[in-house]
């Protein structure tokens, strides 16, 4: 479960956020819309515990290690392969049978045979593939996930599609897109952030 | 022993970065044996023992800036320290795991840069080497809290060598006394103080660096 009141962000002079109340109980789905610069990424930053907010409070019941954050950046290693990656998150996540986890999750996203090459050599679609994986590897309870979209081929988009469907109910959602037409059937609840 | 674990995989990931885009050692290499290149023809022919060990220390401690400066690039570039910082590992671990890696950078471009030093100046007596190693200790404990903190700031450059030089000076200090003084005892006390005592600070407030 996540609740917040009235819940605020500035840096500096600048205010970024003001006022956001949001109640989510868990297996929830809360799609998260507004213009550029309206303070979305922010405030997945703040339900991800990544930033702290200046006003108001939030409460959240995942610890740490149950939440994934999908991010506009992949959070990932370019020198690096996406076998090196995930099996480097997959140990700091304390994640259960890593290899096949990893296995499994590489081969549903389409990376398998890739799996061996730096992420560098691969394409920005490619690489949100990988970002995906990371955020699942470890099977977190509350997923976070910051336009995951971008960049998606169609057919990248369909696999996510239906993984969200998958995680619908057993885990809580809060999805940030640019495209709510997307994900409006799977949505429980909808925040429109003004700009 | 799973933060050890943590750890060890942190530093091997970033000892196999390195291999992989080779930016950081080839350019400490390049710069420390530069430095002395150019301090024996801009010297008078054998320079007195505190002066060879004074410029010893310049050039160890602008090469270990060199490296620390691009300690955090790869976690900058693709703010992978979002992810590492998410992880439920202790958050000191990614302190430690940086600071063997740069530690392990440091010395590789000593062990070249030390016998070019003895070629060109004099020779290191014992006491000097060991002077060598336990600053180098400090200089990455300190240097990697530093460099973790430059990382998030705008004006990174420049805010690294400001923090980082004037925290230094002791180990200059102990530095040049273990390879110039009579006994040398002292100072090498002085640095085993300074590495314990930073690396303790360090390691306890890591935390609260790269949490906002």
């Amino acid at each position: 479960m996540l609740v917040a009141r009235r819940l605020g962000k500035r840096y500096g002079e600048k205010r970024v956020l003001r006022g956001i109340d949001l109640e989510l109980s868990r297996g929830g789905f809360l799609v998260i819309t507004g213009a550029n610069g309206s303070g979305k990424t922010t405030l997945l930053r703040i339900c991800a515990g990544l930033a702290q907010p200046t006003e108001g409070r939030i409460e959240r019941d995942a610890e740490r290690a149950q939440v994934g954050y999908l991010a506009h950046e992949p959070l990932v290693y370019r020198e690096l392969s996406a076998l090196e990656n995930l099996e480097l998150y997959g140990r700091l996540y304390r994640v259960p049978e890593r290899r096949e986890r990893i296995g499994m999750l590489l081969e549903r996203y389409g990376l398998w045979d890739v799996r061996r090459d730096r992420v560098a050599d691969y394409s920005r679609g490619m690489t949100q593939r990988l970002a995906l994986c990371r955020t699942l590897l470890h099977d977190p309870a509350l997923l976070v996930l910051d336009e995951p979209f971008t960049a998606l081929d169609e057919s990248g988009a369909a696999l996510l599609d239906a993984q969200l469907a998958e995680l619908r109910g057993e885990r809580t959602l809060m999805v940030s897109t640019h495209d709510p037409g997307r994900v409006a059937s799977l949505a429980t609840a909808r925040l429109e952030l003004a700009a | 022993m799973t933060y050890a674990r943590d750890v060890g995989a942190l530093a091997r990931k970033d000892l196999l970065l390195e291999l992989r885009a080779r930016d950081t050692l080839p350019a400490m290499l390049l710069f420390v044996v530069s430095t002395f290149v150019v301090f024996h023809f801009s010297l008078p022919a054998h320079p007195s023992r505190l002066a060879a060990s004074g410029l010893l220390w310049v050039a160890i401690l602008f090469t270990a800036l060199l490296g620390l400066g691009r300690a955090f690039v790869p976690e900058r570039e693709q703010r992978v320290l979002d992810g590492l910082v998410l992880a439920p590992c202790d958050r000191s671990a990614i302190w430690l795991g940086k600071s063997i890696a740069t530690l392990a950078f440091l010395v590789a471009a000593e062990v070249v840069a030390l016998p070019v030093y003895a070629l060109f100046f004099r020779p290191l007596s014992g006491a000097a080497v060991l002077g060598v190693a336990l600053a180098d200790v400090g200089i990455c404990a300190v240097g990697t809290f530093l460099g973790a903190m430059a990382v998030t700031t705008r004006a990174r450059e420049l805010i690294l060598p400001l923090l980082f030089l004037p925290l230094a000076i002791p180990i200059v200090i102990g530095g040049v006394g273990s390879g110039a003084a009579d006994s040398p005892g002292r100072y090498l006390g002085f640095l085993v103080l300074y590495d314990l005592l930073f690396a303790v600070v360090c390691w306890a407030s890591f935390e609260y660096v790269v949490a906002e």
